[in-house]
């Protein structure tokens, strides 16, 4: 009841919005001014003035009621409920029974309840009906105020579309303050749960540790390892995989890239963009189907004529497809820097009598060079991070090796292995994913600030 | 005489013409009803003109009116144009250089270019002036490349500014050093013919008087051949000069005659000023 009723709030705020517009406009194409005077703002910024101060404190009080209004009306429950009932208990105990009072003024009902019970849970819902029309009226109530107020402001000289302008640029910051709150919450979030798993393992054990066997049991009577939470064999399978796939995906990215830029004619390269960027459209999860049934087969039989052993799911695999799906990346990346080099380079060069080739290798490439290797950079962090395509044809068993047709696992697909199925939150074994998470985290932010800064160097270069 | 000191006292636009160079030369690039295309847009319109050896010819004229085009197919730098189209026949010492067995790469070689804005590659002094002679294998040892090198920034006149820092990035150097940086990267190749797109269009007064003076001084041994917005410069440089107007060639002769008894009405409405 109460959550429809805030529903409703938020439909009441946009209409009220909508008429206080309606009337500022109205006010404000009214406005006479004075002889000599020029009225200083169009009427649709006198309504967008209106509307914004009705609108903006209307929805601000809302937000705030819908947060407030739970844990306030659990406090009120918790305190009326029967002394019989609630004394001696823990917190927990006390919440368990006011969730139960919430089950059964919602109707979920699973055996007879406790009389007392009943008669909270009817109070609940009359509260919280209460709550609701309360707020509704006081929503109407601050709209009704705030559309007197603006409109007795609106004069000919009133700068209503420099009020508009404000408003907009801080609606602006908000949004943008939204993502860096979000980005901060993650971080949080991670290093909250890694620091549980560092007070169980010690942090240089996971760092240093050559020993990866996170399956330990969950319960006493199962039957498991008793665990090892090195994570350097985890990280050398990420960085095989990732050092398999930028070899893959550098020369080809790189060439492709020369090629569209100083050979490429229009109609080829009105074919050839495209393209790449349909394989940059391709969901990874179809990439590991690839991965899986076209080339990790073909990686062991060609392996096989060759006479060496290969694992069915073996790092070269998923390192070549994880390759062509960054190819894109380093290409469109490596286009745009060789693009921005100057014509005049390679006007310079190409009149001195060289070929194109001695002028894409000898001047473009080292002009081009940081802005090649920022893209090489952001290709690689995402490449580490990459999860769907190991998850698919990567290994579980963390082999420390190097050898790729080898199977090994990565950080990516041991958090996934980690984190899906019944999982306990005081376990190593899950919180350890928090750990290989924030590690994975603070590497690719590493790689990516490097990339950027190389970037930005790159682009004061020329302009 | 220095032409810092001719700007000086240059009051009268061209007061200052060089003693004209009279002696007949051979004839080094013969051109013969050249025409280009820009898809379908045709941007000069048939131009035969002989420029003669080791002599400066201005090429001038209003924007637009196809000097640059037609300076840019003596090295067939069009060619690198997309839909650009040239016809009619350009020789070389007597050879075609828009003959199908011609190597574009070797004519570039010997047709060398200067561009309107100084471009040195991101590179060391050095490697900038030896980036020529190394494509095309000019020096068999380190000690040949550096004479070469050496040589060259003499030449271009800008050894003695440089000689401390040639490791340094040539992209740190003045506007006028890096133009004249251009000319050795150009010399280096030992080039018959240079060819100077508005050379001084983004160089200020004294770096300009600096590069004339050398375009003065490498006529003894190239031929130049320079397009100009200034009709000043070329006055002060050139001994031949070519009028450009909407593609045609309208009058070609020796730079004094042109700036003082010019045939066409025309030229002499330009050099006057009436129209440009």
């Amino acid at each position: 009841m109460g959550a429809i009723l805030v529903g409703y709030a938020l439909l009441l705020v946009a209409a009220l919005s909508a008429i206080a517009y309606v009337l500022g406009r109205t006010t404000g194409a009214r406005l006479k001014p004075a002889a000599g005077e020029k009225i200083h703002s169009l009427p649709g910024y006198h309504g967008a003035f209106v509307a914004v101060w009705v609108g903006i404190p209307a929805l601000i009080l809302v937000i705030l009621w819908a947060g407030l209004q739970g844990p306030v009306i659990d406090r009120m429950i918790t305190a009326s409920l029967p002394a019989e009932l609630s004394s001696g208990k823990s917190g927990a105990e006390v919440a368990l029974l006011v969730s139960e009072v919430k089950n059964v003024a919602a109707g979920r009902m699973f055996s007879e309840p406790n009389p007392a019970i009943v008669a909270a849970a009817e109070r609940l819902n009359a509260w919280e009906s209460i709550a609701g029309w309360a707020l509704l009226v006081i929503v109407v109530a601050i709209a009704l105020g705030s559309i007197s107020i603006t409109r007795s402001k609106l004069s000919p000289r009133f700068r209503a579309r420099n009020d508009v302008e404000k408003t907009i640029s801080g609606l602006m910051i908000a949004c943008s303050v939204v993502a860096i709150l979000t980005t901060l919450g993650i971080v949080v979030s991670l290093v909250y749960e890694a620091s549980a798993f560092f007070a169980m393992v010690p942090f240089h054990e996971f760092l240093f540790g050559l020993k990866w066997e996170p399956q330990i049991a969950l319960r006493a009577d199962q039957v498991a390892g008793q665990g090892a939470f090195g994570a350097v064999p985890v990280f050398v399978g990420t960085l095989l995989i990732s050092a398999i796939a930028l070899v893959v995906s550098v020369p080809v990215g790189v060439f492709t890239a020369m090629y569209l830029v100083e050979y490429a004619d229009e109609r080829v390269r009105a074919v050839v963009k495209p393209i790449l960027e349909i394989l940059a459209g391709i969901p990874t999860v179809v990439f590991g189907f690839f991965a899986i049934l076209v080339v990790a087969p073909a990686v062991r039989e060609f392996s096989m004529t060759l006479g060496l052993a290969a694992s069915p799911n073996s790092a070269l695999a998923a390192g070549l497809v994880m390759g062509i799906m960054i190819i894109p990346f380093v290409s469109s990346l490596s286009d745009d820097a060789l693009k921005a080099v100057p014509r005049s380079m390679r006007d310079g060069s190409l009149a001195l009598g060289a070929t194109p080739a001695e002028t894409v290798v000898k001047v473009l490439l080292p002009a081009a060079l940081p802005g090649i290797m920022g893209g090489i950079l952001l290709a690689a962090s995402r490449a580490i991070g990459e999860t769907m395509i190991v998850a698919m044809a990567a290994g579980l068993i963390a082999t420390m090796t190097i050898n790729p047709l080898d199977s090994v696992t990565t950080v990516t697909v041991q958090i996934v292995t980690l984190l899906t199925g019944d999982s306990e939150f005081d376990s190593p074994k899950t919180l350890a994913a928090f750990a290989l998470g924030l590690v994975l985290f603070v590497v690719t932010l590493t790689l990516n600030i490097i990339a950027l800064r190389i970037v930005r160097h790159f682009r004061e270069q020329y302009e | 005489m220095t032409v810092a000191a001719d700007i000086k006292t240059d009051t009268s636009a061209f007061a200052t013409i060089r003693t004209p160079d009279l002696q007949p030369r051979p004839v080094k690039v013969k051109a013969t009803g050249v025409k280009v295309f820009y898809g379908a847009k045709q941007a000069l319109h048939g131009v035969t003109i002989d420029i003669p050896d080791r002599t400066v010819t201005a090429f001038i004229g209003p924007s637009g009116c196809g000097k640059s085009t037609f300076l840019r197919c003596f090295n067939r730098m069009n060619d690198t144009i997309v839909g650009a189209r040239v016809e009619g026949e350009i020789l070389l010492d007597n050879r075609n250089i828009y003959a199908p067995d011609l190597d574009v790469v070797e004519l570039r070689a010997r047709v060398g270019m200067v561009f309107q804005k100084p471009n040195p590659f991101p590179k060391s002094i050095f490697e900038n002036v030896a980036y020529g002679p190394r494509i095309h294998g000019l020096a068999r040892t380190k000690a040949e490349l550096e004479e070469v090198v050496v040589t060259s920034l003499q030449k271009a006149s800008l050894f003695n500014e440089v000689k401390d820092r040639l490791q340094e990035p040539g992209t740190g150097l003045s506007g006028g050093q890096q133009q004249r940086l251009c000319i050795a990267r150009a010399i280096a190749v030992s080039p018959d013919v240079i060819l100077m797109d508005e050379p001084c269009s983004a160089l200020d007064p004294i770096a300009t008087a600096k590069v004339e003076e050398l375009i003065d001084e490498l006529r003894a041994n190239y031929t130049i051949v320079i397009v100009t917005h200034s009709m000043q410069q070329a006055a002060r440089v050139s001994q031949r000069t070519a009028f450009f107007h909407l593609g045609h060639l309208v009058e070609e002769g020796p730079t004094n005659m042109i700036f003082t008894k010019p045939i066409e009405q025309r030229t002499q409405d330009y050099i006057t000023g009436r129209f440009g």
